[in-house]
C-alpha cells in the first residue's frame, strides 16, 4: 500500500472545493439539517433557483437514498453518500471552465484523464423542474451532474442558474485510485471512510430494509403531508417546503420497506409532488413583491 | 466568387443532435440564400461536440439588380384601383408605364431593385438562421435569461465566426458577436485561433486538435478501433451507432483497447454488450477464431450469440499522457456495471421462473385488466388453444402453456429491472439455465418478436404460439374495455401488436379465425369482440398492403366474408391479392368497366330485381339460406321463378349469350369462393368479360319495351351479383 496523499484526502477535497468556489464569490454553506435523496432539494438550490437576485452558493449535502443501502458489503453503493454542489445564478458565461479549474484543484488533470460533457437532461417531476446539460465523465465515470435549470416549481428560471453536483465519494475514489469506498482516505492521518461510516451502513440499511416500523413510517408521512398543507395556509412556504422533503423521504423510507405496491407508488409520488410544487408556489408567491420591488422589470 | 464560411460555437452539443443540427443549418441557409435568388456551390456542414459549420462555396460577390414588371389596372380603371396599385408596389403615378396587353391599354409599375452586397445579405441572414434554428430541445442561459425572450440554443452559444472571403461579416445575436476567432481542443489547445478564411479553417483547427470534419472523425474511430482489436488478435463488433455517437463526443478521437476480467464472460454476451454500449459507449470484440469455437455451447451460454473477448474500445477525446491511465479508469467503471450485471445475473438464477411469476401477482397490467399475471394466464390459454384446438400452429398443448406462463417472468428479474431493453431474452436464457426444453426457452425469448420492420418474425410453432397469444390478449383486452388506438394516440401499441399478428400469420401461412380466438379468450359470447378486432386488424392490413403495392380498395373490397368483415385476415389477404393480379389483366380491367357500365345503368335506374320484395345486394340471395323445411317447397318455387331466362320475348344473341355464361361462370365462382380458390373464381369472372362486351356493344338495355327492359336490367343485375359474390368490385376506384 502506498502511503495516503494529504492533498487528496476526502476531507481536503471538500476543503479545496470550498477553497476554490469561495474565491469565486460563492457563499459556503452548510447542509440542511434534514434528511433528503439529494442536494437539489437543499434550499439554497430549490428556493432560491426562483426569483431574479443573483445567488451564488457552494455546500455539501448528505444524501439519503434508503434503497441504495448494501449493508456494507458493496464497494459502490451506499444509502448515505455525500454531494457536492454548487449553484451559480446567473450562470456565468464561463462556468465551464471555472468547473474544469476546480477539477484540476481536486488534482484531476485533463491532459492525463479523459473529461467528457455527455448529454444528460436533469428533470424532477416532484420538483416541477428541469433542466438541460450533461453527465461529466472522467474516464468514462460520471463525477459531477451539470445543469441549467430552465424550470422550477413549474415556473420560469428567471434568470436561468447553474448547478454542478459532484459525487465526492466516487471522485475520492479515482483521484485516490481506491476500489472500495470504505477503503478511502478520510484525513490523510489515517482515518479511512469504513471507519466512519461502515457501521452507520450497516444498522440503516437494516433499520431502512427490515426495521423501521412502517405503520408509523405512513403515520408520518401522512403528518407531514398535512403539517405542509397547515403551512402553506399560512403563508409559510420554507416551513412548508420542509415537510415535503419530510414527506419525500418518508416514501422513500417506505419503498425501501417494499410496502408500497406498484399502484400505490405513482399515487404517492403525486402526493409528494403536490406538496413540494405547492410549496414552490407558495414561497413564490410570498417572495413576489419584494422581487419585483428590487427588480421591477421581473415577473413571475 | 467567394467562399463564406459560418461557425457556431457552444458548450456541447448532444451526439445524437449533431446529424439533425448540420442538415438544419444547411437548410437554412439556403432558405436565406433562396429568398435572396442565389444559388450557392456546393454547401459543407460539419459539426463537433462544440461547433457547427457552414462553409458555402461560389457566392457572388452582390445579388444582381433586377428591374420587376408588374401588370396594374387598365388604362381608364377608377382612380382608387390606380391608387391601390401604386401603393401596393411602392411606386407614384407619374411613374407608370402604359403598355399593351392584348388590344389593350394597362398601365405597369416597373420596380428596380439594386443589387445588394453579399455582405450585407449575410449579415441579416445569420442572425435569421440563428433565430429560427430548430432543436429538439433548448435552453435559455445567464444574465440575458432574465427574460424568457432571450435567445434560445442546444446549450449556451459562445461565439460565431462569419467570413465571407478572408472578410469577417459583421453582425451581432443576443450579445455574442461575429468575428474571426474561435477556440481549439478544450484541453490540447489555449487560447485563440483566428481563421483566414473558408481555406484555412479546418487546416487552422486540425494544428489546434480539432478534426472539425466529422466524417473524417467518424472513420478514424471505425478504423481505429479495429485495428487496435486487430493488434490484440481479436475482431471488432462493428457498430455504427456507436461510431456516429463516438464521433458526436469528441473533437480530437482516439480510441484505446482495455481488457476486462475473464470471469465476467459467464454473463450473457448481449448483456456485456449492451452495458458497455448503452452506459459507456464502448465497442466490444469477438475472440480470435480457433475453428472449433465459431460455435461455442458453454455451461448456461448462449447457442445463438456469439462470444465476447474480454476486450473493450472506448474513444478518448484526447492524446493522454499516459493512455494506460485512461484505459485504466474505463476499465475500472466498465467492472462496476459487468460485477453488477454478473450480480443479477447469478441472483436472478437462484429463483426458478415459476418462482418468479408469482411475483407478477403484485404489478398491474392495466387498472381494468388486472395483473401482469392475469394476463399470462389468458395468454397461456389463448397460446394452448392456438396449439391444440386451433392447429394455428400445429404444436404441443401443455408446452404452449408452460411457455406463456413463464413468458413474462423476467419482468420481475433484477437484470430486467436494469435493462428493460433485455425483456424475453434473459426469460430465455433464465429458461435454458433452469433445464426446461429449448423450444420452451426459445418461445420465451423470442415472444415479442416481430417487433419493428425489420425484426424477423418467428417460425417455431410454440413461438409463434405464445407471440400470436401475446399479441391477442393485448388486442382483444383493450379493445373489451374501449380502448382503441385513436389518431396518433396509440399508448398501448395496439397498432403495433396488429401488425405482429399480420406478420406472424402470413410468415406462417396460418389460417386463424378471430371469431373463434375471442371465443377461445373470453367466452362464446366474444364472437363480436373478434369481428370488431378483425376490422381494426383489416384496417391495419391495408396499411401495410399498400407498402407492398396492393391497393387499399383491393382489401376494401375482399374484406367482407358472408356479410360481415372477414375474420381470417389470410383470406382478406389473399383475395386481395388474386383481385390484384386479376385486375392488372386485361381480362381483368375490362371486365372492370363492364362491372361499372352495369352498376351505374341499375343505379340509374333505381333497379332491384323483379320483385320488389326482394333486394338483389351482393350478398348471397337471403331466400337461399332459408333452411325451413316446411318453407320449402315455396321457396324453390320462388327461387325456380326467379331463374333469369325465362322471359317472354326471344332474346337477342348477345342477351342469351350472357345469359349462358352467367350460367356457368357464377356457380363456379361461387364454389371457387367457398374453396378459398380466389385465382379460379377470378378465373371464372374472366369467362364473363367477352359477353358482357359484347352485351353492351351490341343490346340496348333501355328497350321500348317494358318486358325487355325489365329482363335486360334483371340480366345487369345478375352479373354484378354473380362479380359481388367473389369481390365488391363497388370499392374499387378509378
Amino acid at each position: 500500500m502506498t502511503s495516503p496523499n494529504p492533498a487528496t484526502s476526502f476531507q481536503d477535497m471538500i476543503l479545496a472545493l470550498h477553497d476554490f468556489w469561495s474565491a469565486q464569490g460563492c457563499l459556503i454553506l452548510q447542509p440542511y439539517d434534514m434528511r433528503m435523496g439529494a442536494g437539489t432539494f437543499h434550499t439554497a438550490t430549490t428556493l432560491r433557483a426562483l426569483g431574479p437576485e443573483p445567488w451564488n452558493a457552494a455546500f455539501v449535502q448528505p444524501s439519503r437514498r434508503p434503497t441504495d443501502g448494501r449493508y456494507g458489503e458493496n464497494p459502490n453503493r451506499l444509502q448515505h453518500y455525500y454531494q457536492y454542489q454548487v449553484i451559480l445564478k446567473p450562470s456565468p458565461p464561463d462556468i465551464q471552465d471555472l468547473y474544469l479549474e476546480s477539477l484540476r484543484r481536486i488534482g484531476v488533470d485533463p491532459l492525463k484523464h479523459d473529461i467528457r460533457f455527455v448529454e444528460d437532461d436533469w428533470e424532477s417531476p416532484t420538483l416541477g423542474a428541469w433542466g438541460l446539460g450533461w453527465e461529466v465523465w472522467c474516464d468514462g465515470m460520471e463525477v459531477t451532474q451539470f445543469t441549467y435549470f430552465q424550470q422550477m416549481g413549474g415556473f420560469d428560471c428567471k434568470p436561468v442558474a447553474g448547478e454542478l453536483t459532484y459525487g465526492l465519494e466516487r471522485l475520492a475514489m479515482y483521484i485516490q485510485g481506491v476500489d472500495n469506498v470504505y477503503d478511502l482516505d478520510f484525513n490523510g492521518k489515517g482515518v479511512s471512510y469504513g471507519d466512519v461510516f461502515l457501521e452507520n451502513e450497516r444498522q440503516m440499511s437494516k433499520w431502512n430494509f427490515e426495521v423501521a416500523d412502517t405503520a408509523a413510517l405512513f403515520d408520518l408521512f401522512a403528518k407531514a403531508e398535512s403539517e405542509c398543507r397547515n403551512a402553506i395556509a399560512h403563508d409559510v412556504p420554507i416551513a412548508a417546503y420542509e415537510q415535503a422533503v419530510e414527506a419525500s423521504h418518508l416514501f422513500n423510507l417506505l419503498q425501501a420497506r417494499g410496502v408500497i405496491s406498484v399502484q400505490e407508488r405513482a399515487s404517492y409520488m403525486a402526493r409528494v409532488r403536490d406538496l413540494a410544487r405547492g410549496s414552490c408556489e407558495k414561497y413564490a408567491e410570498v417572495m413576489t413583491p419584494k422581487w419585483q420591488a428590487d427588480y421591477p422589470e421581473w415577473s413571475l | 466568387m467567394t467562399d463564406f464560411l459560418l461557425e457556431l460555437r457552444s458548450e456541447e452539443i448532444p451526439a445524437r443532435m449533431q446529424a439533425g443540427a448540420r442538415a438544419e443549418l444547411e437548410k437554412l441557409f439556403r432558405r436565406e440564400m433562396d429568398a435572396a435568388g442565389i444559388a450557392p456551390g456546393d454547401i459543407t456542414a460539419w459539426s463537433t461536440p462544440r461547433r457547427l459549420a457552414l462553409i458555402a462555396r461560389d457566392l457572388p460577390e452582390a445579388t444582381k439588380a433586377v428591374r420587376e414588371e408588374v401588370k396594374g389596372p387598365p388604362v381608364g380603371a377608377p382612380d382608387a384601383a390606380i391608387d391601390g396599385f401604386c401603393r401596393k408596389n411602392g411606386v407614384t403615378r407619374d411613374q407608370l408605364e402604359e403598355r399593351d396587353v392584348k388590344g389593350r391599354a394597362t398601365w405597369f409599375a416597373v420596380i428596380d431593385k439594386p443589387g445588394r452586397a453579399m455582405a450585407d445579405l449575410l449579415a441579416e441572414a445569420i442572425p435569421a438562421i440563428v433565430r429560427d434554428f430548430s432543436w429538439p430541445k433548448s435552453m435559455r442561459w445567464g444574465e440575458a435569461s432574465r427574460s424568457t425572450e432571450s435567445l434560445r440554443w442546444v446549450r449556451p452559444l459562445s461565439g460565431i465566426v462569419a467570413l465571407l472571403g478572408d472578410e469577417v461579416v459583421d453582425c451581432e445575436i443576443h450579445g455574442v458577436t461575429s468575428g474571426a476567432v474561435t477556440l481549439g481542443h478544450r484541453f490540447h489547445h489555449s487560447g485563440d485561433i483566428t481563421i483566414g478564411s473558408a481555406a484555412d479553417y479546418a487546416v487552422k483547427l486540425r494544428a489546434g486538435h480539432v478534426i472539425v470534419d466529422h466524417e473524417e472523425r467518424a472513420a478514424i474511430i471505425r478504423d481505429g478501433a479495429a485495428k487496435t482489436a486487430a493488434d490484440a488478435g481479436l475482431t471488432l463488433v462493428e457498430d455504427e451507432g456507436l461510431v456516429a455517437e463516438n464521433a458526436g463526443l469528441t473533437e480530437w478521437p482516439v480510441p484505446l483497447l482495455g481488457r476486462f476480467d475473464e470471469a465476467y464472460l459467464d454473463v450473457p454476451p448481449e448483456v456485456i454488450q449492451l452495458t458497455a454500449r448503452v452506459n459507456q459507449k464502448y465497442f466490444v470484440c469477438h475472440p480470435p477464431r480457433t475453428g472449433e469455437g465459431d460455435h461455442p455451447q458453454d455451461g448456461g451460454g448462449a447457442p445463438s450469440a456469439e462470444r465476447l473477448a474480454n476486450a473493450f474500445v472506448c474513444t478518448a477525446n484526447i492524446e493522454a499522457d499516459d493512455p494506460a491511465v485512461v484505459v485504466e479508469g474505463n476499465r475500472k467503471v466498465l467492472a462496476a456495471r459487468l460485477s453488477d450485471a454478473r450480480f443479477f445475473w447469478e441472483q436472478d438464477r437462484k429463483t426458478s421462473l415459476a418462482e418468479h411469476a408469482k411475483k407478477l401477482e403484485r404489478i398491474t397490467f392495466h387498472e381494468k385488466l388486472g395483473t401482469v399475471a392475469d394476463k399470462v394466464e389468458r395468454v397461456a390459454k389463448l397460446a394452448a388453444w392456438l396449439v391444440s384446438d386451433a392447429r394455428a400452429p400445429n404444436g404441443d398443448h401443455n408446452l404452449a402453456r408452460q411457455a406463456a406462463e413463464l413468458s413474462k417472468s423476467d419482468l420481475v428479474t433484477e437484470m430486467v429491472g436494469e435493462f428493460p431493453e433485455l425483456q424475453g431474452l434473459m426469460g430465455g436464457y433464465y429458461a435454458r439455465a433452469e433445464g426446461l426444453p429449448d423450444e420452451v426457452a426459445n418461445a420465451i425469448r423470442d415472444h415479442y418478436k416481430p417487433v419493428g420492420q425489420d425484426d424477423a418474425v418467428p417460425t417455431a410453432p410454440l413461438t409463434v404460439a405464445v407471440s400470436l397469444a401475446d399479441k391477442l390478449d393485448n388486442l382483444f383486452s383493450f379493445f373489451n374495455i374501449g380502448i382503441l388506438p385513436t389518431g396518433s394516440k396509440d399508448p398501448f401499441a395496439l397498432r403495433r401488436a396488429a401488425l405482429g399478428y399480420l406478420r406472424l400469420v402470413q410468415a406462417n401461412g396460418l389460417e386463424l379465425s378471430l371469431e373463434q380466438a375471442a371465443q377461445a379468450w373470453g367466452g362464446l359470447g366474444r364472437a363480436k369482440l373478434g369481428t370488431q378486432v378483425a376490422e381494426f386488424l383489416s384496417d391495419r392490413l391495408a396499411v401495410q398492403m399498400k407498402d407492398q403495392g396492393v391497393r387499399h380498395d383491393y382489401i376494401a373490397a375482399s374484406r367482407e366474408w358472408a356479410g360481415q368483415v372477414d375474420a381470417r385476415t389470410d383470406r382478406i389477404e389473399a383475395r386481395a391479392r388474386a383481385l390484384g393480379a386479376f385486375l392488372d389483366t386485361p381480362d381483368g380491367a375490362n371486365l372492370l368497366a363492364g362491372y361499372k357500365r352495369a352498376a351505374n345503368i341499375l343505379k340509374k335506374e333505381d333497379w332491384h330485381g323483379i320483385e320488389g320484395e326482394i333486394a338483389h345486394t351482393g350478398e348471397e340471395d337471403p331466400l337461399a339460406l332459408v333452411d325451413d323445411p316446411d318453407m320449402k317447397a315455396v321457396i324453390d318455387a320462388k327461387m325456380a321463378e326467379r331463374k333469369a331466362g325465362a322471359v317472354s320475348y326471344t332474346p337477342e344473341p348477345a342477351e342469351s349469350a350472357l345469359t349462358e355464361a352467367l350460367d356457368t361462370a357464377a356457380p363456379t365462382a361461387a364454389r371457387a369462393v367457398e374453396a378459398e380458390d380466389f385465382a379460379a373464381a377470378m378465373a371464372a369472372l374472366a369467362t364473363l368479360r367477352a359477353p358482357i362486351d359484347a352485351f353492351f356493344e351490341s343490346v340496348t338495355v333501355n328497350d321500348a319495351d317494358p318486358a325487355k327492359r325489365a329482363a335486360r336490367l334483371n340480366l345487369l343485375a345478375r352479373f354484378r351479383d354473380a362479380v359481388h359474390q367473389v369481390a365488391d368490385f363497388s370499392r374499387i376506384e378509378g
